[in-house]
């Protein structure tokens, strides 16, 4: 009796995991195990996929200083990007933190507000402002201080343009959910303790928001190096990000084994990077914000 | 002017939330040195006036005063108050010295002063050993020792205490009420503690301040708020009290006789002239452990009233019992210590009550 039951009890965990299980096997795991299968084989000239154990991708991806450099600039552009998030994300969200109870719902509302219009059509958008016939150059004419459309677009800076664009709201809610999480009453301690408001600020309310402001910032980081449209859309011929160079192998050249290859390169360098924020910082405070 | 003697004195201070009064215009006067206690239900109004005090929330009108200086526009981090919290409110990414020096950090003291004032005060509190644990690793009366060693490291001229005994278990508050008490004593400290707990209220305070609906009902020593209610409220609200409605019957300059209704008539002291005059409605308070049960042979003595009454109820409390007891149909209360066996639920009793434990109220429509 006391045997079965007890072995009813270890199984029952498994059983109750077994949907989502099953969703993260079918969904993750599988995919990713063919896109490893993949990036051994090898397209041929005539462009036919030659199944087998070739390490010619790999060597290709991991020798060519052309990839390496696009990494690099990846990374560069995802830090930029997340660190003007960071700073432009804290001051709103302190501000809905702070904001009375139904502002502060109504403020939120608006926030997700962008989420509601397609990504792609966000960040096309900007070419209506920023575009030779746009919306800035045609004031810029009008009030006659140029003669002549201004080149704005297409470059590295409309890139990160777009991505803190498309990025800061999950900052926002990142920062808004840990500041939220503040007991108001810290703060009055502080005050009453002789701190002015700005000093209270620097010793009790950023401190204590940090982790928000660390999850949102990787939210950021692997969103913004991973994103292959704002750089298509907004960017120049010399902007490629890592992931346009698998779009590129994939869809363009129907290069498959080398876009996988690619691509778990970039897969390898996000969960390094997702790993080590977990060591030191841990993963729960992500899940706060989706709550 | 004598405000010199006044730590705290509000005057005519209210606060309204749009439509809602929080607190109706109040005066109030606390002594350099003394331990006020803000007493009352949820709501009437206590945490309100604490925040005016201490600058953290602005009053609709009326004058702060601290120390004979009106600080209505003094920021409260140049107001020097000392602020405890219900929840503690310690600093959860700092160390317990830190928290603890945290205040002094603003007072221009030194690296080695801050040090000693630190160590001092962790050993009024008795926890000396505890500088380098984080506010996680403390246990609920160890954080509430650290917060009030916090508030009072600076020195301040008042300390504002909001309910910081309410979360800590019935033993532990006890331990913690004769602490605070301690410390208090010791440092001479003006406070001002809030709480909704009548025990903890008479067993701490100087003067009790009683609150209801943001008005104080009555302001006194815990006796004389005990002994002498000013209001059924106030008299209800500390303790149980027996409140009988009745009819001034006749009075002279010693004794006032009452007619209670539908009960009989008891005698009362006749304390000042309080200008009950004969058939005025009255209601006359005793306090359930003034109410004595005797065997129902007992006669009057001079000053006392016997009520023929049959218990209904008893609750067994040890040393004492609390009974519930029924006078011609009228149900009253008496707590009274147990004189060999209590009385049994049935038993026939006499009720005894003394001229001079009956506080005479005026009848008013405007109290249930
Ligand atoms: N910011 C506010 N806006 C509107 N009403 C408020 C606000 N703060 C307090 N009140 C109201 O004012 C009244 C008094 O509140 P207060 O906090 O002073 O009560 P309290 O006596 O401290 O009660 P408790 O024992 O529950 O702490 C309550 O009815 C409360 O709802
Ligand atoms: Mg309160």
């Amino acid at each position: 009796m006391a045997q079965s039951a007890e072995g009813d009890l270890s199984a029952k965990p498994w059983l109750l995991m077994s949907p989502a299980l099953a969703a993260v096997a079918l969904l993750l795991v599988i995919p990713v195990f063919f896109i490893v299968v993949y990036s051994f084989w090898l397209r041929t000239a005539v462009g036919a996929v030659e199944a087998g154990f070739h390490l010619d991708n790999w060597a290709e991806v991991l020798t060519d200083p052309f990839y390496r450099d696009i990494l690099f600039a990846t990374i560069r552009i995802a830090f930029i990007t997340t660190v003007l998030c960071a700073v432009l994300g804290y001051i709103p969200a302190y501000f809905i933190a702070n904001a009375g109870r139904q502002h502060r719902l109504l403020l939120i509302l608006l926030l997700m507000l962008p989420f509601w219009i397609s990504y792609i059509i966000r960040t096309m958008s900007w070419i209506n402002i920023l575009g030779a016939s746009g919306a800035l150059n045609y004031g810029l004419m009008g009030l006659g201080i140029t003669s002549e459309p201004i080149r704005m677009l297409y470059n590295e800076a409309t890139v990160i343009l777009g991505l803190v664009h498309f990025l800061l709201p999950f900052m926002i809610l990142n920062i808004y959910v840990s500041l939220e999480a503040i007991d108001r009453n810290l703060i009055d301690a502080a005050r009453s303790l002789g701190s002015t408001s700005w000093q209270a600020f620097r010793e009790v309310t950023l401190p204590l928001s940090l982790p928000g402001l660390a999850a949102g910032s990787l939210l950021c980081f692997v969103l913004g190096a991973g994103t292959y449209i704002t750089p298509m859309v907004l960017g120049g011929p010399t902007d490629a990000m890592f992931a346009n160079l698998v779009f590129e192998a994939v869809i363009t050249q129907l290069n498959w084994p080398l876009g996988s290859a690619l691509s778990l390169v970039l897969l390898v360098v996000l969960g390094s990077v997702v790993a080590l924020y977990n060591r030191f910082l841990g993963l729960g405070q992500i899940a706060k914000s989706f709550q | 002017m004598n405000d010199q003697a006044h730590a705290v004195e509000i005057r005519e201070v209210a606060k309204r939330f749009g439509d809602f009064t929080a607190l109706h215009p109040t005066n109030l006067h606390i002594g350099e040195g003394s331990f006020v206690t803000l007493l009352g239900p949820s709501g009437c109004g206590k945490t309100t006036t604490l925040r005016i005090i201490a600058g953290l929330l602005e009053p609709s009108q009326g004058d702060i005063l601290i120390k004979g200086a009106r600080v209505n526009d003094t920021p409260i981090h140049r107001r020097n108050l000392g602020l405890v919290f219900q929840n503690y409110a310690l600093f959860p990414h700092k160390t317990v010295f830190d928290n603890v020096a945290f205040g002094l950090k603003y007072r221009h003291v030194s690296r080695d002063e801050m040090a000693d004032r630190v160590a001092k005060a962790l050993e009024l509190v008795q926890l000396p050993h505890l500088a380098d644990r984080f506010p996680r690793q403390l246990s609920g009366g160890q954080q509430q020792r650290i917060a009030l060693a916090r508030a009072i490291v600076i020195q301040p001229d008042v300390l504002l205490l909001d309910e910081p005994l309410s979360a800590l278990d019935a033993n532990l508050r006890e331990d913690m009420r004769v602490e605070l008490k301690r410390i208090q004593d010791q440092l001479g400290i003006t406070t001002i503690f809030v709480t909704h707990d009548q025990a903890e209220a008479l067993a701490m305070s100087d003067r009790i301040v009683v609150m209801r609906d943001g008005l104080i009902e009555q302001i006194g020593a815990p006796e004389e708020v005990y002994n002498r209610p000013a209001s059924e409220f106030v008299a209800r609200f500390l303790g149980n009290s027996n409140v009988l409605p009745g009819r001034v019957e006749s009075r002279d300059d010693r004794a006032i006789k009452v007619a209670i209704d539908g009960v009989g008539t008891i005698l009362t002291e006749a304390v000042e002239e309080e200008g009950a005059a004969e058939g005025d409605p009255v209601r006359v308070v005793v306090r359930a452990e003034k109410l004595q049960l005797a065997a129902p042979e007992a006669q009057a003595e001079a000053g006392t009233s016997i009520l023929p009454g049959g218990v209904e109820a008893v609750d067994y409390q040890g040393q004492a019992a609390r009974y519930f007891v029924s006078v011609n149909g009228h149900q009253m209360q008496a707590v009274n210590a147990i004189d060999e066996r209590p009385f049994r639920k049935g038993e026939a009793v006499s009720v005894r009550i003394r001229a001079r434990d009956c506080v005479l109220l005026p009848s008013s429509k405007t109290e249930g």
